[in-house]
């Protein structure tokens, strides 16, 4: 019987051929822990008997979301994750570094036909690499360490098939959320998703990584795409590394199959409080913002930070806008310094931050005030997200926010492509 | 495990977010602490409203979001005995299981706020007292109930030195 991505990856790594419903132990080949959910797993391993991680190069631990620390509580907690990892002779990537998302695979240690757990909810971003990565919490994340396994249920599979060519100033930000608004925050729930079609393969390894992230905002548990030349010379400048990529059977089975033409897709903006809220730019364009953010897991890559320093190149940002842009990684920002981007982007008036989480998750880095509007590159738009329970989020492109900056109202980008 | 208390209801897609904001999650391990501040965005009294055993009621996708760990203890830290969904966000329902926290999934339209319920985990029954009415639950799937009946993954490691599931 033909089996699906996801399907595959279990077999392999469980060594026994298992379809979707199946409970299965796999081995697994990474285990990613961040600062929001690593102390307590440290805690976990303490109580379970752990002695040793299962593997050293097998595990990393990022400080990323309030990095560096904005107060004496997380400072306790940092100084627990690297007297831990210093003890048990793993790595782990500082403040400065970076976003896990983008940590993980710069790293080079997980590619096509891996199976990764990180204790996230956008561990799924490196579905786009062809991994089956996952989100689990402390406790998971705690018996992963010891023990180098995890138990799953084989999920069904949702297919996405993309067809067309995205027009001028519609980005993969934009197709995702046309997705997610389409199937709902729960159309995918205990679900596998796989993206396919031509659409996908015209996309950047970059932009697939933004698709594939948002998996979890429709409940899925991992959105997968197959590996392709681009896949494979993305990985090249990380790592010499051979991976097994694990293809769709022609007979696989799914438990739906959805096809979208997205010639005509238009840019889309998620209003608040709901990642599903979705509509074309043009419903909600003349709103004004307060505040405009670009970075996080989902578009703080190269790639994002180009597309909006073109907009901004050589302008100023609207006077009653702050523009804050957190680079997904270290490497990220030297690149794009070397490209010049960050100069654009300082001199049109953006304050850049530490490369990590930014301001996505209410910790630090620019909490919005009460009754603000905040037009954001990031992949979640719940009351209090960012820390305050009395801001409007919107989230767009990285097109869409910088067009929005400049204006100081949300705007349709295309007028600049 | 037998549990009677009130139901508190809530709505569809109630997210971590909403179950513990961020802001204090990153802060502290003290679970007590952080139980204070439950469902705070979505009401703000309402740690002070639980009395203990009673139950979360909610629909569906419940615990969608974050991987949080601190919600389902903050949950159980507050003095809630279980949480009852139509259904539930994959991340969430392992970790509550993992932890100790029971869910259940059942049709909750048939629960209103205040109701008083009883439900009986081994029997796989849910009471509600005030419409006198029986609500039959989904069943857990095999690994989770050897799991609970371990007292959570952290039992379970310590008793196997591993998982122990066959
Ligand atoms: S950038 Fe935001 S969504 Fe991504 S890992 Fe950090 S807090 Fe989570």
């Amino acid at each position: 019987m033909g089996q699906t991505i996801i399907e595959k990856i279990l077999s392999t790594h469980s060594g026994q051929e298992v379809y979707a419903n199946d409970i299965v132990v796999a081995g697994v080949d990474f285990v990613m822990g961040q600062d929001g959910t690593s102390p307590l797993a440290i805690r976990a391993f303490g109580e379970m008997g752990g002695k040793e991680v299962f593997d050293r190069e097998k595990v990393a631990f990022v400080i990323d979301h309030s990095s560096p620390s904005p107060n004496e509580g997380v400072s306790a907690l940092h100084k627990l994750m690297r007297e831990f990892s210093r003890a048990k002779g793993f790595r782990l990537y500082d403040i400065g570094e970076g976003v896990c998302h983008q940590l993980v695979p710069e790293s080079g240690m997980v590619g096509p036909g891996c199976l990764v757990i990180g204790a996230d909810s956008h561990t799924c971003t490196y579905g786009a690499l062809n991994a089956f990565s996952t989100g689990v919490g402390s406790t998971d994340l705690a018996a992963g360490l010891i023990s180098g396994r995890m138990w799953f249920k084989v999920p069904g599979t949702i297919k996405f098939v993309l067809n067309g060519v995205l027009p001028p100033g519609v980005f993969s930000k934009d197709l995702i959320l046309h997705l997610i608004g389409d199937v709902t925050a729960d159309g995918a729930t205990y679900m596998s998703a796989e993206y396919t079609g031509d659409a996908v393969s015209a996309l950047s390894v970059e932009g697939r990584f933004t698709i594939a992230n948002m998996a979890v905002e429709m409940g899925a548990k991992a959105g997968l795409m197959e590996a392709d030349d681009k896949t494979f010379s993305w990985l090249a400048r990380y790592t010499g590394r051979k991976f097994e990529p694990a293809r769709a059977d022609r007979d696989a089975v799914y438990a739906a199959i959805k096809e979208y033409d997205i010639s005509a897709l238009e840019p889309q903006v998620a209003r608040p409080h709901r990642v599903d809220n979705v509509c074309p730019v043009g419903e909600v364009a003349g709103t004004p913002i307060q505040q405009a953010v670009i970075g996080t897991c989902t578009n703080g890559r190269l790639e994002d930070l180009g597309i909006a320093a073109d907009i901004l190149r050589g302008k100023r940002i609207n006077g009653d806008v702050r523009l804050i842009v957190a680079p997904a990684s270290k490497r990220v920002l030297l690149d794009a310094m070397r490209e010049g981007i960050i100069q654009d982007l300082v001199e049109a008036g953006a304050a850049v931050v530490t490369p990590g989480c930014g301001p996505c998750v209410g910790t630090h880095n620019g909490v919005p005030s009460d009754g603000e509007n905040v037009i954001s590159t990031a992949n979640r738009n719940f009351k209090g997200r960012m820390g305050n329970s009395n801001a409007f989020i919107y989230l767009a492109s990285p097109a869409t926010v910088a067009a929005s900056a400049l204006a100081g109202v949300i705007s349709d980008p295309r007028e600049f492509f | 495990m037998r549990f009677f208390g009130k139901a508190h209801k809530f709505g569809d897609d109630v997210n971590t977010d909403y179950i513990i904001s961020g802001k204090y999650k990153f802060k502290t391990l003290d679970m007590k602490e952080l139980a204070k501040h439950v469902m705070e965005d979505l009401d703000p009294d309402f740690y002070k409203k639980i009395s203990g055993g009673d139950f979360i009621v909610a629909g569906s996708n419940f615990g969608c979001g974050s991987s949080r760990e601190q919600a389902p203890l903050a949950i159980r830290n507050a003095g809630i005995s279980a949480v009852l969904a139509k259904s539930f966000a994959r991340i969430f329902y392992r970790n509550c299981i993992n932890t100790g926290l029971p869910v259940v999934e059942c049709d909750t339209g048939l629960i209103d706020g205040g109701d008083m319920i009883e439900v009986d985990l081994a029997g796989g029954i849910i009471l509600n007292k005030t419409r006198e009415l029986e609500i039959p639950v989904k069943p857990l799937p095999g690994v989770m109930i050897k799991i609970l009946n371990d007292g959570g993954l952290v039992p379970h490691f310590r008793k196997y030195g591993g998982f122990n599931l066959d």
